[in-house]
C-alpha cells in the first residue's frame, strides 16, 4: 500500500505535459524567405527555439574566389537582394581600399545617394512586411508603393530594378542620367509626405503599441555581446553607425543624425527605422545639393590585380554593419580568400534569446523586427 | 397547409439563396474596399470592374480537387465545415428584414436568445476542424478559437441583457417595435452596449483585429490550414454569413431595424416613401463596411491581450451596464 502511494507520487503527473514542437518554416508566410525555426511550445509560449539556416546557401563566398574582381560585384547583388546597391558599395570600397584607388568625389556622392535610396527601399520592405506580420496589412501596400518609386529611380539609373550591378571598382559605370537628380528630389519630397501616413496607421495605434512595446527587449550589453548591428543594436541605445564611426563614401561631408532607442524593444527598433527614412532623405538632399562636377570613374588599371595583402572594410547597410574581408595573394586575378560579415546573419543570432519566453504571435513580430534577408544569411 | 408549410418553405428557400449570394458579393465587396484602402484596384478582370468575380470564385472552389489529409479524422473533417456553416444560416430564420410578415421567416418570442444560442454552436466547427486536421497549426488555432469565443460570448450576452431590459422583450420584431414606441433608436439609449456588442461581434466572427484563430501570418491560416476546395469554401461562407448576421443583429437591436430615422417625428414622414427593408439594408451595409474598414486598418491583437480585453474590460463594463440600465429602469 505504502509502496503504491510512493510509486504514485513519483510517477508522471496525470496529464501529459509534453512540449509541442512546431516547425515554423522553411515554408511559412512570415519567416521572410526560407528561415526555419523549430519552436518548443508550452501552450503558446516559446520555451526554446532552434534556428535552422542554410536553405538558400549558394556558396557566394567560395564562388567569388574563382571569379575575377569585377565579376564579384554581380555576385554581391545576390546576397541582400533587397539592398543590392549597398552590397556593391561595400565590395567596391573594400577592393579600392586594398588597391589604394582614389575614387572621384562625384562618384562618392552619387554612391551615397544610391546607398541611401537603397536604405529607403529596404526599410520600406521591412516596414511593410513587419506590419503585415503583426496583422496591419494596409501598411504593406503603402510601403511597397513607395519602394516601387525607388526601384524606378534605380531603373532610370542603371536599367535594373533588383540586382543592379551598379558600381565598379574605382567609381561608377555611368554618370547619372540627365534630370535624374530632379526626379530623386521629387521622390524625397513625396516620401517625406508618406512617412506621416505610415505613422498614422501605426505609431500611436493602441494595438500596435501593445504588440511591440516591451516585446523582444534586449539590453545594450546583450546586444553587444551577441554581435548585433544596425537598427537592432541602436534600438538598445548603443551609438554605433559605421557611417559616423568609420565614414566611407561621402558621409564625412554630410550632416545627419543617428537615432537611438532607449528601451531596446520592438517599438524602439520601429521608431529608429522610421527616423532613418527621414535621415536618409536628409542625406540625399545634401548630397544632391553638393554634388560636385567631374568624372565618376577613377584611375583603375586595365587588369585589376591587387598586390598581396588583406583588408577588412565595413559599411552601414540598411540591415547593419556589412563587412568584407578580402585576401589577395598578389598573383591571381581573383581573391585568395573572400569572406562577408553579413548583418542579417549576425542579427539572426539575437533571434533565439529574443523569442524565448514570448508567444507564437511574437515570434513572427520578432523575426520581422530584426529585418533579415535570407539571401544574405546563407549567401 | 399553405400558411404553415408552403409559404415558410418558400421564404426559407429565398432567404438561403439570398444569403449565399450576398456572401459571395460580400467577399467581392471586401476585396474591393480593402483594395481601395490600399491604393490598388482589386479584382478587375472578370466582368466590368470585376463584379463577376463573385461568381467565378465559387465556381473555382466547387471544381477544385477535394483533398483530405491522410491522417485526418475523416468524419469530423467533413463534419466541421458543415457544423460551422449551418448555424450561421439557421440564425437568419429569426432575423426580420422588415416590419411586414413577408420579410421574416418567423418571429419567436425568444428570438434574441435563439440567435445567441445558435451562433455559439458555430465554434464547434472551428474546434473540430482544428482537431480533425491532425496538424499542429490548426490545433493551436482551435485552442485559441475556443478560448476566444467563450470569453466574448459572455461579454456579448451580458451586454444584450441590458438591451433586453430596455426593450422588455426578446422578440426581434418586438425590439424594433419598442424602439418605434420610444421614438429613439437604442443606439442612443445604450451606446455602451452598442460598442460592446460590436467589438464582441468582431471577436465572435474571428474578424480583424481579433482574427487569431486564422492568423495567417502566425498560424498559416489557422483552423483551415488543411482545408481546400469546397470544404474551405464552407468555412468562408460561414465567416461571411456570420458577419452579415452580426451586422443585422446590431442594426435591429441598436439602430432601429427597418425604421426610418426619427420614427415618430411627423415632419419626416416623407422618408416613409422609402420602404423599410431598404432602410434595413442601408444600415446593415454601413456595418458591413465598418467590418471591412477595420480589417484594412488595424493590426492583430495577441492572444493574451485579447483575453485580457475580454475578461478585464468588456465583461466588467457589460455588468456595469446591466446594473445601470436596471437602476434607470426602476427609477423611471
Amino acid at each position: 500500500m505504502t509502496g503504491q502511494a510512493a510509486a504514485a507520487s513519483t510517477a508522471a503527473p496525470i496529464f501529459d505535459t509534453d512540449e509541442l514542437v512546431i516547425n515554423m518554416g522553411p515554408q511559412h508566410p512570415s519567416t521572410h524567405g526560407v528561415l526555419r525555426v523549430v519552436l518548443r511550445l508550452d501552450g503558446e509560449r516559446v520555451v526554446d527555439a532552434d534556428i535552422v539556416i542554410g536553405y538558400i546557401h549558394r556558396g557566394i563566398e567560395k564562388l567569388s574566389e574563382n571569379r575575377d574582381w569585377t565579376q564579384i560585384i554581380l555576385l554581391t547583388d545576390r546576397m541582400d537582394y533587397v539592398a543590392a546597391a549597398t552590397n556593391n558599395l561595400g565590395y567596391c570600397e573594400t577592393v579600392e581600399k586594398l588597391m589604394e584607388i582614389e575614387v572621384p568625389r562625384r562618384a562618392r556622392y552619387v554612391r551615397t545617394v544610391l546607398a541611401e535610396l537603397q536604405r529607403i527601399a529596404s526599410h520600406c520592405l521591412w516596414l511593410g512586411t513587419h506590419a503585415m506580420d503583426i496583422g496591419a496589412m494596409t501598411v504593406l501596400l503603402y510601403a511597397f508603393r513607395e519602394r516601387e518609386l525607388v526601384l524606378d529611380l534605380f531603373e532610370d539609373y542603371c536599367g535594373a530594378r533588383l540586382t543592379y550591378n551598379s558600381m565598379r571598382i574605382g567609381g561608377l559605370p555611368l554618370d547619372i542620367p540627365t534630370g535624374w537628380d530632379a526626379k530623386v528630389r521629387a521622390f524625397c519630397d513625396l516620401m517625406e509626405g508618406k512617412i506621416p501616413e505610415y505613422e498614422e496607421l501605426l505609431t500611436n495605434n493602441r494595438i500596435w503599441l501593445e504588440r511591440t512595446r516591451g516585446i523582444g527587449v534586449i539590453s545594450a550589453e546583450d546586444a553587444i555581446g551577441l554581435g548585433l548591428c544596425g537598427p537592432p543594436l541602436r534600438g538598445s541605445g548603443v551609438y554605433r553607425d559605421v557611417r559616423k564611426d568609420e565614414p566611407y563614401a561621402a558621409y564625412d561631408e554630410l550632416d545627419f543624425d543617428v537615432p537611438l532607442g532607449t528601451r531596446g524593444d520592438t517599438y524602439d527598433r520601429y521608431l529608429i527605422r522610421l527616423e532613418e527614412f527621414r535621415q536618409s532623405i536628409r542625406i540625399i538632399r545634401q548630397a544632391l545639393d553638393g554634388l560636385p562636377e567631374g568624372p565618376v570613374m577613377g584611375k583603375v588599371p586595365r587588369l585589376i590585380k591587387p598586390k598581396a595583402g588583406e583588408t577588412y572594410h565595413a559599411i552601414e547597410s540598411p540591415k547593419g554593419e556589412l563587412g568584407y574581408f578580402i585576401v589577395s595573394d598578389g598573383r591571381a586575378t581573383n581573391p585568395y580568400r573572400f569572406r562577408v560579415r553579413p548583418p542579417s546573419f549576425c542579427n539572426l543570432q539575437g533571434l533565439r534569446p529574443l523569442i524565448t519566453g514570448h508567444l507564437v504571435a511574437d515570434v513572427v513580430a520578432l523575426i520581422g523586427t530584426i529585418d533579415i534577408v535570407l539571401g544574405e544569411v546563407d549567401r | 397547409m399553405l400558411d404553415t408549410i408552403v409559404i415558410p418553405v418558400l421564404k426559407i428557400a429565398v432567404l438561403l439563396n439570398a444569403v449565399l449570394v450576398a456572401v459571395t458579393f460580400m467577399v467581392l465587396l471586401e476585396r474591393k474596399v480593402i483594395a481601395w484602402a490600399q491604393s490598388r484596384l482589386g479584382p478587375m478582370r472578370v466582368g466590368p470592374y470585376g463584379v463577376l468575380q463573385a461568381i467565378a470564385d465559387p465556381i473555382k472552389l466547387l471544381v477544385k480537387e477535394d483533398i483530405r489529409p491522410v491522417r485526418a479524422d475523416p468524419m469530423l473533417f467533413t463534419l466541421a465545415p458543415i457544423l460551422s456553416l449551418v448555424p450561421a444560416l439557421v440564425v437568419f430564420a429569426v432575423v426580420p428584414f422588415g416590419g411586414d410578415e413577408l420579410f421574416y421567416v418567423t418571429d419567436i418570442n425568444v428570438g434574441l436568445l435563439f440567435i445567441i444560442s445558435v451562433t455559439s454552436i458555430g465554434v464547434y466547427g472551428i474546434i473540430l476542424a482544428g482537431w480533425a486536421s491532425n496538424s499542429k497549426y490548426p490545433l493551436l488555432a482551435s485552442l485559441r478559437a475556443s478560448a476566444q469565443l467563450i470569453s466574448y460570448e459572455i461579454a456579448v450576452t451580458m451586454t444584450l441583457v441590458s438591451v433586453i431590459l430596455t426593450a422588455g422583450t426578446l422578440s426581434m420584431v418586438g425590439i424594433v417595435e419598442a424602439q418605434q414606441q420610444s421614438g429613439l433608436w437604442f443606439g442612443f439609449v445604450q451606446p455602451v452596449a452598442f460598442v460592446l456588442v460590436f467589438i464582441g461581434g468582431l471577436a465572435e466572427t474571428n474578424r480583424a483585429p481579433f482574427d487569431l484563430p486564422e492568423a495567417e501570418q502566425e498560424l498559416t491560416g489557422g483552423f483551415h490550414t488543411e482545408y481546400s476546395g469546397m470544404r474551405f469554401a464552407l468555412f468562408f461562407l460561414a465567416e461571411y454569413a456570420n458577419i452579415i448576421v452580426i451586422s443585422a443583429v446590431v442594426t435591429i437591436l441598436f439602430w432601429g431595424g427597418w425604421l426610418r430615422p426619427f420614427p415618430n417625428v411627423e415632419a419626416l414622414a416623407f422618408l416613409d416613401l422609402i420602404p423599410g427593408w431598404i432602410w434595413f439594408f442601408a444600415k446593415m451595409f454601413v456595418f458591413l463596411y465598418i467590418f471591412i474598414w477595420i480589417r484594412a486598418t488595424l493590426p492583430r491583437y495577441r492572444y493574451d491581450q485579447l483575453m485580457r480585453l475580454g475578461w478585464k474590460v468588456l465583461i466588467p463594463v457589460a455588468i456595469g451596464n446591466i446594473v445601470l440600465t436596471g437602476v434607470v429602469k426602476v427609477l423611471l
